[in-house]
């Protein structure tokens, strides 16, 4: 969508210059001219007596001379309260494979944080690094982020654009893949590039995990995705590497919304589920003593702790541990489900993690069918066991 | 107030699977329910409504068969429904659904548009947040509680990885909603009713006012290359002997894995 003027139309009357809240529109050559501030609130549409301003969308197929002037992966570098998201770093290590295959260049795209997050992309692989070093933007509003993005992806034209598949990724970045008019592709776990046609091919899980999907994006620009946290792998860490750190304005963005308070619920344990490697996960069948076991047993895995929905209605665990259709979707690299029958309900929010270890009493229990290493048990003396003999091997 | 709720008729996917010969999905016997997600959107209007009165409004893109979504929608409660329904619709992406759904709900007016955070077929999460863009109107994902609706503006809670925020915004505006925000009523018999009584207004392209070229397949920017079924899990493994081997057998594995 772009809002453009009809010089044929327009007389130059310039009562649109003052309805622009964003100083988006000059007279250039007699006629109103709108500028890369516009904001697409369309104000001036209504204002201008003429009719002269209209909404046009930039439909259709681009041709193959438009495909080709977009160059270059990015990828969109995610923080939260300046420091930048684990995440991101795995963007770059899929990226630098992209960039590789593609004989292009890697960037990043960094809102907040200060100089050392951007010097830290650098080393962990970006060519170039976009820098908005504004406060404004340590906290997180889907507008200005989307309308800071969609002005870099216009003026500079990658082919590729790759975000998490974060709470915030997955918010703003479809705002940012309807304005341009492209395609995007949500929480993909793997990312190729087509041999023949030099697209990007992007796989992703569908159906609540029961089926995968391959989608293409072929004739629009830039392809984008989100990509699912801790599945791809980071790059090499080089604190040699050179890289250019470019500055971007963050002037003209609308924000309507306003964060009044943020509100931290994960508890005792420290790693949040999002970001754990390991995850330590408990049901009805631990019982309230079992879940400080747990706790222990994730400590000492350097991991968190989530639950079935059955131990957090029984009060055992704040509901930010819940995993499942209506908790969290998680993929650590290892999952331990420790009394959790495996309702489909909770499979669907675990199934993909690397690897499942499930500890449960009744071997018929569902659970099994989907874990990597199964012990069948009673876990009020499985978890004890493994905590000592855990301790065991760590004092020596 | 206008309040208007987008919702999707979903294959009920704890029964999709996939035919491992043809790569393609078996739907036959695969039952049609309203997206989970979306009766919570639903549910939130209602209570709306009820608090500060006004209008809801329920519309739903898809096939002729969708109207059963409709019914059911006024069976809950809802005030008016919509089918936006037209061939040229078929094969849209989030982009292309987007689209025809913003065309559509410019077509009716509204204060507040809710939406389910996602629709359990595609898991894509993205059709609320463009159709807020193509408002170029506020959106907030990931709804657990509306605190607020008062003055033109709405207070909310977002839901994030660590916790939640408190999100406030001016009106128009758009949510996305997670279940923990309600628990949706179940159909009243005065409701079900009125749901076999109504007459289902239909809005094909033509009466959203969108161009072919941007709904459908023909106005999709992604194509599905191919669909096959996940890489089964071939390293299963049950764990024998004593609890004590068993265990020593795991942490074996768990150093294997680098976790000890
Ligand atoms: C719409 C909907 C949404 C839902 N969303 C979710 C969700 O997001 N997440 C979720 O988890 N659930 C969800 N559920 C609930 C789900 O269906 C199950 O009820 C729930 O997951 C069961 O939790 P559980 O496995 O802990 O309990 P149970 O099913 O009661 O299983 C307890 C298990 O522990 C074992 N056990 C008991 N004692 C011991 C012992 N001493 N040692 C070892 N094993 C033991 C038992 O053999 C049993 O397998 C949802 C349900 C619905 C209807
Ligand atoms: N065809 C459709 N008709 C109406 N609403 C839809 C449609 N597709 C998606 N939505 C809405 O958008 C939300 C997110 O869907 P999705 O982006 O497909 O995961 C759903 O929960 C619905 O509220």
């Amino acid at each position: 969508m772009r809002i453009v003027v009809k010089t044929e139309r327009c007389t130059g009357c310039k009562e649109c210059i003052e309805s622009c809240p964003f100083t988006a529109i000059e007279i250039k050559g007699g006629k109103a001219f709108i500028n890369e501030y516009c904001q697409f609130c369309k104000t001036c549409l209504s204002v201008c007596p003429e009719g002269a301003i209209v909404e046009v969308l930039e439909g259709g197929d681009m041709q193959k001379a438009d495909l080709s002037a977009y160059k270059g992966v990015w990828i969109f570098a995610e923080q939260r309260e300046g420091k930048v998201a684990p995440v991101a770093y795995e963007l770059l290590g899929a990226g630098r494979k992209l960039a590789e295959e593609l004989k292009t260049e890697l960037c990043a795209v960094l809102l907040g944080a200060d100089d050392h997050e951007a010097q830290e992309l650098i080393r962990w692989g970006a060519d170039k690094v976009y820098h908005a070093k504004d406060t404004s933007f340590d906290t997180f509003n889907d507008e200005p982020y989307a309308q800071l993005l969609v002005r870099l992806i216009a003026t500079h034209k990658p082919e590729i654009v790759l975000a998490g598949a974060t709470p915030i990724g997955r918010s703003f970045i479809p705002r940012v893949a309807a304005r341009l008019r492209t395609g995007l592709t949500a929480d993909c776990t793997a990312l190729e590039i087509d041999k023949d046609s030099g697209n990007l091919l992007q796989i992703r899980p569908a159906f609540g995990g029961n089926i995968m999907a391959t989608i293409l994006c072929p004739n629009y620009r830039p392809q984008i995705a989100t990509v699912r946290p801790r599945v791809m792998k980071r790059g090499e860490y080089n604190t040699d590497k050179k890289g250019e750190i470019i500055p971007v304005a963050a002037d003209n963005l609308t924000c309507r919304t306003k964060v009044l308070e943020t509100i931290k619920e994960t508890s005792e344990c420290m790693v949040n589920l999002q970001d754990a490697e390991v995850i330590v996960a408990g049901g009805r069948g631990m019982g309230e003593k079992g879940f400080a076991m747990l706790h222990e047993l994730a400590e000492l895995l350097g991991g968190a702790v989530g639950a079935s929905r059955a131990a957090v209605d029984e009060g055992w665990i704040p509901y930010s541990h819940q995993v499942g259709q209506t908790g969290r979707t998680v993929c650590p690299k290892v999952y331990i489900a420790c009394g959790i029958s495996g309702a489909v309900q909770h499979l669907v929010g675990m199934q993909s993690s690397d690897v499942i270890i499930a500890i449960n009493k009744n071997p018929e229990a569902p659970i099994f069918s989907v874990a990597t290493y199964g012990i069948v048990g009673d876990a009020n003396e499985v978890v004890p066991l493994l905590i000592r003999k855990l301790k065991e091997i760590k004092g020596k | 107030m206008n309040i208007v709720v987008c919702i999707k008729q979903v294959p009920d996917t704890a029964e999709v699977r996939i035919n491992p010969e043809t790569n393609t999905l078996i739907r036959e016997g695969v039952p049609s329910i309203i997206n989970p997600y979306d009766l919570h959107a639903l549910e939130a209007a209602l209570q709306i409504r009820e608090r500060s009165g006004g209008k809801v409004t329920v519309i739903t893109m898809g096939p002729p068969q969708a109207e059963g979504a409709l019914r059911e929608a006024i069976a809950m409660g809802a005030d008016e429904v919509r089918l936006i329904s037209d061939r040229a619709f078929a094969g849209a992406d989030t982009w292309a659904t987007s689209y025809a759904l913003y065309k559509a709900i410019d077509t009716i007016g509204y204060d507040i548009i809710l939406c389910g955070k996602q629709a359990i077929d595609g898991d894509t999460a993205q059709v609320g947040p463009e159709v807020a863009e193509f408002l170029t109107i506020p959106h907030i994902s990931y709804v657990r509680k509306i605190d607020e609706v008062s003055d033109g503006r709405i207070k909310v809670q977002r839901l994030t990885d660590e916790g939640y925020d408190v999100v406030e915004s001016p009106l128009p505006v758009l949510l996305t909603v997670v279940k923990e925000i309600n628990t949706p009523r179940l159909p009243s018999l005065k409701g079900k009713m009125a749901a076999k009584k109504a007459v289902i207004t239909t809005m094909d392209l033509a009466a959203i006012g969108a161009e072919e070229e941007n709904v459908g397949l023909k106005g999709s920017p992604t194509q599905v290359k191919n669909i096959f079924a996940p890489p089964a899990k071939t390293d299963r493994k049950m764990l024998q002997g004593s609890v004590e081997e068993q265990i020593d057998a795991l942490i074996n594995e768990l150093r294997g894995l680098k976790c000890v």
